[in-house]
């Protein structure tokens, strides 16, 4: 069983781990990933991106098929990771060890 | 970088005398009895946002608001009459605290017919009466229309919900909000309904982490990161374009660089492949023209005014989204920290993913400010340093924390006045 468009069966192997509806469980993810797998996702991810964009942007935004809403959850992780990857090498933000900062409100999807 | 020219008096801290220019005394975050004289003369008098109308969308939403520093907790309600009213959280029959679930002290929410006290079972319509006495006539002369819930004032400004904990309160809201916050008349909040909501306990006194956002200063050293690392400058500083001061209230604006038309090495691959990024999508939807007092100063290109509404609001504006930042304290040495993103309803995918970028990007640097303050409050209660030097850039921090003590002076020299 398939979890995105057969358009982007490459990014299939990822999409277990990474297909979360909620920033909550984003983060989390983030937060107890290894920065190997958060390079091997944002590298295979972000050169997709634009396509996944164009892909998704064909359907009405408030009625995406199953494995199109999986996408788009894919590409909310992307973003999740990219400050990891990017900018701190590191799952958490330096420096903010005593600190943390919950989203409980969000749109959907 | 551009230097953006001061006003005649030579800076914008001397544009304001009354300021002064000399070290400011921090002892105002630290001192348990201090924090006692701001419970009554600032948060049981001045008028203070709650939630915007969106929050109560239909007869009967409500949702209530722990005031801690006020030992108040508010109902605010949609009535029948599609009004929005205030209440104290209390129960007229033997003070239960009325609308609440699970547990009594955390805030809670949703659409209600009416009130049903979990005690005794007496009963309050939305608009507050009591409408449902259990064995009324066990009672002794007992008025049932006496007995409508506790009204707390309350106001709205643009969608802005603000309630006075005040008997009486000294000021009208507008008159409160004075005119250069209500310059934003006409933006189009209520337009900008795609919401995200963050929560933070920070370990810092309210003020401390509200001088991190009225500020820029901290942004080279704080935040270098906001800039990637191919087009960093090391010594770079950071000069706003514009302060302004107004009655208990600041405000200050940036320039704006368009970010798509700056070569590639001067934004994030995440930026560059979303279009979004920490000053938000690139391009925001055309909402019209906008009310002159969004930027006061005609700062031109115009980038983003934060507004900083005494005592504990401030609204960030953007020209097509906006952020919220409200400081709840909790003790002399935490506080409560609201953040809302407002945005146009996306229309498309692509929309959405500018907005996650802009929400994701505002919460890593967000980080980075809490993850320091709780530093800043426990070097601050060693009490070895009192007095501190600002610079003209921290003129709002100068500003607020004078306020603040005005306003306690001015409680204290009336208390002696009824006590004399
Ligand atoms: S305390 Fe509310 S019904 Fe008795
Ligand atoms: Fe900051």
């Amino acid at each position: 069983m398939t979890m995105l468009p057969t358009e982007f069966a490459d990014l299939e192997p990822f999409a277990p781990k990474w297909c979360l509806p909620s920033e909550p469980g984003r983060y989390a993810m983030r937060l107890s990933s290894s920065m190997d797998e958060m390079y091997e996702f944002y590298e295979a991810i972000h050169p997709r991106a634009a396509a996944a964009i164009s892909h998704l942007e064909r359907f009405d935004l408030y009625g995406l098929p199953e494995d199109a809403t999986n996408l788009l959850h894919l590409l909310y992780s992307m973003i999740m990771v990219s400050f990891p990857v990017e900018a701190w090498g590191q799952p958490r933000v330096p420096d903010t060890g005593s600190a943390s900062f919950d989203c409980f409100t969000e749109p959907a999807p | 970088m551009t230097q953006w020219p001061k006003p005649p008096e030579g800076s914008w801290t001397e544009h304001y005398p009354a300021l002064g220019t000399g070290t400011v005394c921090f002892d105002d975050s630290v001192s348990p009895e201090f924090y006692e004289l701001e419970r009554e003369a600032i948060f049981k008098r001045a008028w203070l946002n709650v939630g915007r109308v969106e929050d109560l969308p239909r007869i009967g939403s409500c949702f209530t608001k722990e005031i801690t520093i006020a030992n108040a907790s508010v109902i605010l309600v949609r009535g029948a009459d599609d009004e929005v009213r205030a209440f104290h959280n209390i129960c007229r029959h033997r003070g239960n605290r009325l609308v609440w679930s699970d547990d009594p002290h955390q805030e809670t929410g949703g659409v209600y017919r009416q009130f049903t006290c979990k005690y005794h079972g007496w009963r309050y319509d939305l608009q507050g009466a009591c409408t449902f006495v259990q064995q009324e006539d066990e009672f002794f002369d007992l008025d049932k229309s006496s007995c409508g819930l506790a009204p707390v004032h309350c106001d709205i400004w643009n969608g802005f919900i603000f309630v006075n904990l005040d008997a009486r309160p000294r000021q009208g809201l507008r008159e409160f909000l004075g005119p250069m916050i209500t310059g934003l008349d006409g933006y189009p909040f209520e337009k900008m309904t795609e919401h995200y909501d963050f929560v933070a306990e920070n370990n810092s006194n309210w003020k401390l982490f509200a001088d991190a956002f009225q500020e820029y200063y901290h942004v080279p050293s704080l935040h270098p990161q906001q800039v990637p690392p191919a087009v960093r400058d090391p010594g770079a500083g950071f000069t706003c374009a514009h302060f302004q001061c107004d009655g208990p209230h600041r405000l200050v604006s940036t320039a704006g660089t368009r970010r798509w038309a700056l070569p590639e090495e001067c934004m994030y691959p995440i930026e560059r492949v979303t279009r979004s990024g920490l000053v938000g999508p690139w391009e925001t939807p055309d909402v019209g023209a906008l009310p002159d007092g969004v930027n006061p100063g005609k700062v031109d290109p115009w980038g983003i005014s934060n507004f900083q509404v005494f005592p504990n609001l401030e609204i960030l504006v953007y020209a097509g989204w906006y952020i919220l930042y409200r400081y709840w304290p909790t003790s002399p040495r935490s506080h409560r920290f609201e953040a809302t993103l407002g945005f146009h309803p996306a229309r498309t995918v692509r929309q959405r993913v500018e907005h996650e970028v802009a929400s994701v990007v505002f919460k890593e640097f967000a980080l980075q400010d809490a993850g320091m303050l709780g530093g800043t409050q426990a070097a601050l209660e060693t009490g070895v340093l009192h007095e501190f030097p600002l610079s003209d850039q921290e003129i709002l921090v100068r500003h607020f924390h004078k306020v603040v003590a005005d306003w306690v002076g001015a409680y204290r020299r009336e208390g002696i006045g009824a006590v004399g």
